[in-house]
């Protein structure tokens, strides 16, 4: 909870600072807003403030645009925004609500003649609801819902109960069919509201709020299709060529360690007589790193790996000394390839028809894969090279091999790992990435902003 | 001509009125941006509507737009105000002998010898205006920056004149494709709404507001088949202007049906882009095919 001197401070004495008072619920939801990463100034509260003063409260809709056009100024924001925006006053208005003792008596009762409830009609009715996009009757129908299938106490875990009863009532995203078929955003509104009254549900039970729970880098994600996606992938693509272009001219203006240019020296002292007046020197010339990338391109990164290889194409436009390597099962040089090709579809193209990638199993041989690189180009590495994995490092039970990756990254300077699965999911099931990660700098990289912090951390230079 | 809406409600009908269906928080933030004084940063893909939206601002408030096209490069000159130097010259020429130079100097630098570009215009007009600044992010930082004296004061700082306050309070908007990530500090100073592209009814109402001749069925049709192809992967999705265009298309062919046919040979006006154009063509046409011998 935010502290109230803090507040207090941050945003001046002047209003009226009443517990309770709407001020106060204001300030507090603008606090939230902080705590989730929303960077929100004082400037943009006060308007708020001013675009209260010309609204009607009384519509939610409009209350929700208000606020967000004053204190949301990104797509990024506003997700978080409306995230947050649920989340702090359902429970302002659930705590209000066990303060005054208030509960809904209506719910309980249909809970106990629930078996009243005929499952076809509930089902259309739902459907229907949700084409049309009423809140209040979904709100509804959430209910019976709950009434007809959670009796009981339900499992405890709310994601788990909202499941099944999303199961029991046979909803689930159907394809093809056109006119009555359910998106996927439809049901996860569904689910919201779901999830919503299963959490109020517990609230009036217990007479207490949960702890809040903070969003996750899942929730926050943009729901994004395909297409914004592979956009967004070129644009980083794109800077990320520029970066690489420009990186290291800021030392050129540094003369500390100039070599003196004898020949040029002695060409400008003709000048002079022969007299060397005008010392000229050496240019100095950004030190370009030497890469080695090793992608995955196995069908458990099916998706992330047209990401990669815009990634390693990028990276061939910008590095003279960079030679890159697929690997499946096996291990297979396509430097020749992407230095061949300049279009980036025709390169990934011939990647997959002629990169010659061993896959018998079509399964990631990680182990493998490293005894086979080591051998390859054991005598080219050295303390300026760097080595690029692109991969998910799920080992399909195989043996991970940590100790010849620890030698690759022995006689290599540096190590980058990126990694298309969320933090979350790693160490999880056959993923291994926690025996390789004291040898590397593991990134997540699953959305392109975590690709530009990746440019960021290649680009500078080796401490 | 209101010229200041009262609600929210007559925004969005007065939007509705000269040609544009906003959705509901284009409503509102339009309504605050008139309240308030604010100036607006319109976001979201190409094609949605962002430039179309401040044209129907002036024409539901009845008032002129002033538009600044921004591009790579452009600076206060092209913005501002210049000093017409020709004129200055001819000035200096055509004086007397005798004049001062402090009479000289005070002369020449006049208001009568000040050139208004886009942003002065909007500032010094007698009568309130819509002003709409375009693709701010093609703009590089510094012109950002410059902008920001306007913005936050509707003011203009000239060394030579002094300031130039806003004799009327401009509607301001900003369009930006999101190209590049605006400052925080010209964030901070307006009111932000994001457009993005609308569900299917709506468009349906859209395509229908502009080709009301279109057959309800057809329009319902093409609006499905824009939204299918939005899902796809491609380098340009088809936006709201891409249906209205297509819906134009078919009007003047005198299509009755949208099926493989029609579909092929129309397909360039929603998709412009070669690959594109494959990827469309194999994904939708043919389930379009599909459906024709069925139909």
């Amino acid at each position: 909870m935010p502290d109230p001197q803090r507040r207090a401070r941050l945003f001046g004495g002047t209003r009226e600072q009443r517990p309770g008072s709407f001020d106060s619920k204001l300030l507090s939801f603008a606090e939230d807003l902080r705590e989730e990463g929303v960077a929100i100034g004082t400037s943009e509260l006060l308007d708020s403030f001013e675009a209260l003063g010309h609204v009607a409260w009384t519509q939610p809709a409009d209350f929700r645009e208000a606020l967000a056009a004053t204190l949301a100024k990104s797509p990024e924001d506003r997700r978080t925004f409306e995230l947050v925006f649920e989340r702090f006053f359902f429970r302002a208005a659930e705590a209000e609500a066990t303060r005054h003792e208030v509960s809904e008596a209506g719910a309980r009762a249909t809970a106990a003649d629930g078996t009243e409830i005929d499952l076809e009609t509930l089902r259309e009715q739902i459907a229907a609801a949700l084409q049309d996009g009423s809140d209040a009757a979904l709100r509804d129908l959430a209910r019976l819902a709950i009434a007809a299938f959670a009796r009981g106490e339900g499992s405890g875990v709310l994601g788990v109960d909202v499941q099944r009863i999303r199961r029991a009532l046979g909803l689930r995203p159907e394809e093809g069919q056109q006119g009555e078929r359910l998106t996927r955003e439809q049901l996860r509104k569904f689910e919201a509201h779901l999830r919503r009254e299963l959490e109020r549900d517990l609230i009036a039970r217990t007479a207490a709020l949960p702890p809040k729970r903070p969003l996750t880098e899942l929730d926050r994600a943009l729901p994004t299709g395909p297409i914004q996606d592979l956009a967004s992938v070129h644009r980083v693509v794109a800077q990320l060529k520029r970066r690489l272009a420009t990186q290291g001219h800021e030392l050129r203006g540094q003369k500390r360690r100039a070599h003196v240019d004898v020949r040029r020296t002695m060409r400008a002292s003709l000048q002079t007589g022969g007299v060397p007046i005008a010392l000229k020197y050496r240019p100095v010339r950004p030190r370009r790193p030497e890469l080695f990338v090793l992608c995955d391109v196995s069908t458990s990164v099916t998706s992330a790996s047209t990401f990669f290889l815009s990634v390693v194409h990028a990276l061939h436009d910008a590095f003279r000394k960079l030679r890159s390597f697929v690997f499946i099962e096996r291990i297979s040089e396509v430097t020749e390839v992407f230095e061949r090709e300049r279009d980036f579809r025709a390169a990934s193209e011939a990647v997959s028809r002629d990169a010659g990638v061993a896959d018998v199993s079509g399964y990631t041989d990680y182990g493998r894969v490293w005894t086979e690189f080591l051998a390859l180009i054991e005598d080219e590495l050295h303390p300026r090279a760097s080595v690029i994995v692109l991969g998910d490092a799920r080992t399909n039970g195989r043996p991970a091999r940590e100790d010849v990756f620890a030698a690759i990254t022995a006689k290599a300077g540096r190590t980058f790992w990126l990694n298309p699965e969320p933090r979350l999911y790693w160490n999880y099931g056959d993923s291994v990435i926690s025996s390789y990660e004291p040898y590397c700098t593991a990134f997540e990289c699953w959305r392109t902003d975590q690709l530009e912090e990746f440019v960021k951390a290649l680009t500078r230079p080796a401490a | 001509m209101p010229d200041s809406p009262a609600s929210v409600q007559d925004v969005a009908g007065g939007l509705t009125s000269v040609g544009y269906l906003p959705g509901e928080s284009t409503a509102l933030v339009s309504f605050l941006a008139a309240k308030l004084g604010k100036p607006v940063l319109v976001e979201g893909p190409a094609g949605v509507g962002k430039t179309e939206l401040a044209k129907a601002l002036s024409r539901y408030l009845g008032r002129t737009l002033v538009r600044l096209q921004c591009y790579e490069g452009l600076d206060e000159a092209k913005a501002l105000y210049e000093w017409n130097y020709r004129k200055q010259l001819l000035r200096i020429q055509a004086e007397s002998e005798g004049a001062g130079w402090q009479d000289v100097q005070d002369d020449i630098f006049s208001e009568e010898f000040l050139l208004a570009r886009p942003l002065m215009t909007a500032i010094a007009s007698e009568e309130p205006v819509v002003l709409l600044i375009d693709e701010i992010d093609k703009t590089d930082q510094e012109f950002e920056a410059m902008l920001l004296e306007l913005l936050s004061d509707f003011q203009i700082s000239i060394p030579e004149l002094g300031r130039i306050e806003a004799r009327t309070q401009p509607v301001v908007l900003l369009t930006s494709n999101n190209t590049r990530e605006l400052t925080e500090a010209l964030k901070r100073r307006c009111l932000y709404l994001w457009l993005d592209y609308p569900s299917l009814e709506h468009e349906l109402q859209i395509v229908r507001l502009h080709s009301p001749e279109l057959d309800e069925t057809i329009a319902r049709r093409l609006v499905e088949i824009i939204q299918q192809v939005r899902d796809l992967d491609l380098k340009k999705p088809p936006s709201i202007a891409e249906s209205i265009d297509w819906a134009r298309t078919l009007l003047l062919l005198g299509a009755d049906e949208i099926d493989a046919t029609t579909f092929r040979e129309t397909m360039s006006v929603i998709v412009k882009h070669r690959t594109d154009l494959d990827t469309v063509a194999e994904r939708v046409g043919v389930k379009l095919a599909d459906a024709r011998p069925a139909a």
